[in-house]
């Protein structure tokens, strides 16, 4: 192969740039749907027969990247639906995979699922190839909101995946789920507050909970531009956030990033996190990004073009941005500040030339006294409230 | 002097104006089609956006008639707002005559009656030419019925033309070699030169535009603004005819410009007189009148970084902007800034909007205030027209206000909405006349204060565009007075601070207190607005911080682009200024002043 052709993203000269001296994350993007989700801006396709030749696209991908020597210490193959592959080709993905890469031996090994594919024979190739984590995408345990977002299982199917997946050995289990949908407050509430109890009696590792966000270009973008519905307005909106954080936290989760709750550190998602602290990560599949600690790039986002790329021996790159230190300095704040863990004051000092303590001496007093943010151990942390404005205290 | 024709266009605004001169110019080949530039009249940005000119400019151009003989045709263009109405009676002052335009559609509007008057008070040739007859919607008919009743003109002297499509054009040059008499003058007696624009040139310093009346100038002369008996020695006299030609002369009946190594604009003032320093004419020309600023207003610039950027820019500014006026000034809340003078707020907003445009500077401005009077225990006397100098309410045993009347023209069925609002603004001694049927003319004595901020832009909707308005100042009247201060979470803005009328001091700091709200935007606090009267907290509100703004996912694909968004809005904070933790928008500084009706 040709080193020089593609970046080696986790190149140490080059992760040296970043913040955090982790190994790097890769990412595996399987780009089919059996049906497109109305939110959903994630890119896919419906049409299923393209699977074999993105498969060997996709192997040619992971061999322009084989440089990576440093090796990974998290796996995530996600969407798309990955469950939709068969046994067999969800076995091969994962074997092709560790061929062509090293995997630390303690690595983190997700793969999203959904509950209407976890068949006992999934589950279990899954668990034989080496996955350790699934990602169950449930969104709700409420037969209408599962209508609304056009899902295609039902709430008694994604009682029964979970069941089979700890059948099937699994003890990191994440499930994920999505609220603030529109009709009456009151209603809606209760009924995420139910799918919020059913998903807690599972006790699962870990549990992401996404505010529904319309996003543009979606079916849903159409019909709130249309005026046919209406998502919660921004008051209704901080209170889910608030009383489904303070919910998890009572049943003993661990608030560690906007949407995102682990029992104990040892659950957080570890690849996830990698975003939100600057380590490198390699990101293979239509649309999917990579960034090397100073560069950041995407593939092409449809399935032909990638196909075609790298028919013809070429990275399916679409475009690459070089990020400023300025640039990466802001990612870097509404990164952080995303996370419990906060901004590493020190780090950033070395790594910015910036004493945030000094420099935003007075707007961080203010921020400390009404409760937006602390700082402890030399890191600048957001409460829940500074949570859910992150993206502002990320431009004081 | 017989083959010489001074003119202006007068139109409401959008009737037409700059496209017709455009045609003039194009039909008597002074710039052939090709090079042509639309609107050559007016070529600054800022005119042609808001399709107002701001500056007058002249232009000649030759012409031969089909009596078969040459003229040359003066074109004098006129500003056209109400803050510049003395630049236009200047302009008015060299002509002859006017070209009065009509928009066929649109029909007899407040500018065309306005601009009417003033032609009229200056003895002007009128020639009412109805435009944009090429539209679907124009009706000519009607128009010339209003020509008839509304104008009291002959209405069968009217033409018609389409500006856009450039017909009827020769009919108008025709008109204005027929129908507008040639300039009187004695080429023989002492120079008396009209001063009705400067400009500043980078090479050639200040470039003055002038009628000659009597006499002749030429280069090496030796001339005198007679308002403050300043002498220049004459580089260049010339016509403009699109780039400035030089000529041996300029004499009696011309117009055109005199370069005399005038450093800066400020040093001649529209109206002035220029005669000769030897052989100086008995008295100066009639109508001048020292152009003095009526809103004064401070300048920060939002980073303050920018100061001396600010600085340099000003000083640049004001080489072309004569009625400017501004001196160093300091805001406890704002920093190290510049207080300004102006005509009025639309010649602020034009300051404004050059200042970001051309120097690109992101300036705040502080409530605008006029100029106020008090007399203090001590026996002084003095001005106030920055609210951060009012003087300790203890001290003053007298406060006075400016007082203007206000003249407007309108139809009769307006008279009502108009009277309310003039009441409404503490308009006394009205007096009403009817020059015509169905017309009337109002007079009120109000304050300048209440008519600079908002009345200009309520009288023309009041009376649907029909109303014509203009002031002059008259003196200055005992009024009680407080000066109404703002706080943002308790912290005193002084930028915000404006002085007002006792009575009004609630509803004003309501008013001013509501206005911040629409446009603070919600921010990570809750924000606090007060208005308070010395201690006295008089009004208050409060923009609820926002409690969510963050997105639910972040991941791989999503950071890029979730880090442009915060850089767009990063941008947009960068124009707001901090006061305290609040950022404030620009926008709300001016916005205070603004009333519900708007």
């Amino acid at each position: 192969m040709d080193a020089g052709a593609i970046p080696n993203p986790a190149g140490d000269s080059l992760r040296r740039l970043g913040e955090s001296n982790e190994p790097p994350g890769l990412y595996i993007h399987i780009p089919f749907c059996l049906s497109k989700c109305p939110y959903c801006d994630f890119y896919s396709s419906t049409d299923l027969t393209a699977i074999p030749d993105f498969l060997a696209a996709l192997r040619r991908e992971m061999s322009l990247n084989e440089g990576f020597k440093s090796g990974f210490d998290t796996v995530y193959i996600g969407g798309g639906t990955p469950s939709l592959l068969s046994q067999t080709l969800l076995d091969r993905l994962i074997g092709d995979i560790l061929t062509a890469f090293t995997i630390a031996s303690d690595a983190e090994i997700t793969v999203e699922v959904n509950p209407g594919d976890t068949t006992a024979g999934r589950l279990t190739a899954l668990r034989r190839a080496g996955v350790n984590r699934l990602s169950i995408g449930c969104q709700s345990f409420d037969d209408g909101a599962l209508a609304f977002l056009g899902r295609r299982h039902r709430a008694d199917q994604a009682v029964e995946a979970i069941h089979r997946t700890r059948d099937a050995g699994f003890e990191n289990l994440g499930i994920d789920l999505i609220y603030g949908l529109p009709g009456p407050y009151g209603d809606a509430f209760a009924t995420w507050l139910d799918t919020l109890r059913t998903a807690l009696a599972f006790r699962p590792e870990h549990l992401s909970c996404y505010q529904l966000t319309v996003e543009t270009g979606t079916p849903l973008a159409d019909r709130v531009r249309k005026g046919e519905i209406a998502l919660p307005d921004p008051g209704f909106q901080s209170r889910y956030f608030h009383r489904t954080a303070a919910i998890l936290e009572e049943a003993g989760y661990r608030h560690y990033e906007v949407s995102n709750f682990a029992q104990g550190d040892r659950f957080r998602s570890r690849h996830n996190s990698k975003y939100w602290n600057h380590t490198p990560y390699l990101g293979l599949g239509p649309a999917a990004h990579s960034f090397d600690g100073r560069r950041r790039r995407w593939n092409h986002r449809s399935i032909a073009a990638y196909l075609k790329e790298l028919a013809a021996g070429k990275p399916p790159t679409a475009e690459s941005e070089l990020l400023s230190d300025e640039a990466l300095r802001l990612e870097s704040l509404f990164l952080g500040l995303r996370t419990r863990r906060g901004i590493d004051l020190a780090g950033f000092k070395r790594r910015y030339g910036e004493d945030l303590l000094v420099e935003k001496e007075e707007i961080l007093k203010k921020l400390k006294e009404d409760k937006f943010v602390e700082i402890r151990n030399g890191f600048l942390m957001p409460t829940r409230a500074g949570m859910a404005v992150a993206d502002s205290l990320a431009l004081i | 002097m017989d083959n010489i024709r001074n003119f202006s266009i007068i139109a409401h605004i959008d009737h037409g104006k700059s496209t017709l001169a455009d045609r003039l110019i194009q039909f008597t080949g002074v710039v052939n089609d090709r090079d042509f530039q639309d609107q050559i009249l007016d070529n600054m940005d800022i005119e042609r956006e808001r399709g107002i000119t701001i500056k007058s400019q002249a232009i000649s151009l030759p012409y031969k008639a089909k009596d078969g003989c040459s003229y040359a045709l003066n074109l004098i263009d006129t500003p056209g707002h109400v803050d510049f109405t003395y630049e236009v009676s200047r302009s008015l002052a060299s002509c002859e005559g006017v070209l009065l335009l009509i928009d066929a559609a649109q029909g007899v509007q407040a500018q065309t009656l306005a601009n009417l008057y003033l032609a009229m008070e200056h003895d002007l040739a009128i020639i009412p030419v109805i435009n944009k007859i090429d539209l679907p919607s124009a009706d000519v008919e009607r128009v010339i019925e209003q020509i008839d009743s509304e104008l009291g003109l002959d209405s069968d002297t009217h033409l018609k033309c389409s500006a856009k499509e450039g017909t009827g054009i020769e009919e108008i040059l025709e008109a204005i070699v027929a129908r507008i008499p040639p300039p009187k003058g004695d080429q023989k007696a002492p120079l008396a030169a009209l001063i009705f624009d400067a400009k500043y040139d980078a090479f050639r310093g200040t470039v003055i535009y002038c009628r000659i009346f009597d006499g002749q100038v030429k280069a090496g002369d030796i001339i005198r603004l007679m308002y403050n008996n300043a002498t220049y020695r004459v580089e260049e006299v010339g016509r403009f005819i699109l780039r400035r030609e030089k000529r041996e002369s300029l004499s009696a009946g011309e117009v055109g410009y005199i370069i005399a190594g005038v450093k800066t604009v400020s040093d001649v003032r529209t109206g002035d007189t220029i005669t000769m320093d030897n052989r100086p004419c008995a008295n100066p020309l009639p109508g001048f009148k020292e152009v003095k600023p009526v809103v004064f207003a401070s300048i920060y610039p939002i980073a303050s970084d920018d100061y001396e950027d600010l600085a340099v820019s000003l000083e640049k500014y004001k080489l072309n902007d004569a009625s400017f006026v501004y001196e160093k000034d300091s805001s406890a809340a704002l920093g190290q800034g510049f207080r300004c003078g102006f005509l009025g707020l639309l010649h602020l907003d034009i300051v404004q909007e050059r200042l970001e445009r051309e120097y690109d500077l992101s300036i705040i401005l502080s409530v605008p205030s006029v100029r106020y009077r008090f007399t203090l225990r001590d026996g002084t006397v003095i001005y106030v027209d920055n609210p951060t100098h009012y003087p300790e309410p203890m001290s003053i045993t007298k406060s006075e206000e400016p007082y203007i009347r206000a003249t407007m023209m309108l139809p009769e069925r307006y008279l009502g909405a108009v009277m309310k609002l003039c009441m409404e603004k503490r308009g006394v001694n009205s007096t009403l006349n009817y020059p015509n049927p169905g017309r009337a003319e109002l007079t009120y004595e109000m304050p300048l204060a209440e008519v600079i901020f908002d009345f200009y832009d309520r009288f023309k909707s009041v009376t649907q565009g029909y109303g014509s308005f203009d002031y002059d100042l008259i003196d200055y009247r005992e009024s009680p007075l407080a000066l109404l201060d703002i706080l943002v979470n308790g912290e005193r803005v002084d930028a915000l601070s404006q002085i007002v009328h006792r009575e009004r001091a609630r509803a004003r700091g309501l008013q001013a207190c509501e206005r911040l709200k629409d446009e603070i935007p919600r921010q990570m606090f809750k924000i606090a607005i007060q208005g308070a009267i010395g201690g006295e907290i008089i009004s208050r509100t409060t923009i609820s911080a926002f409690r969510k703004d963050v997105i639910a996912k972040c991941y791989g694909g999503d950071i890029s682009r979730k880090r442009k968004l915060l850089e767009k809005q990063k941008k947009g904070k960068k124009r707001m200024k901090m006061i305290g933790n609040v950022s404030i928008p620009q926008s709300a500084f001016l916005a205070v002043l603004k009333s519900d009706t708007e």
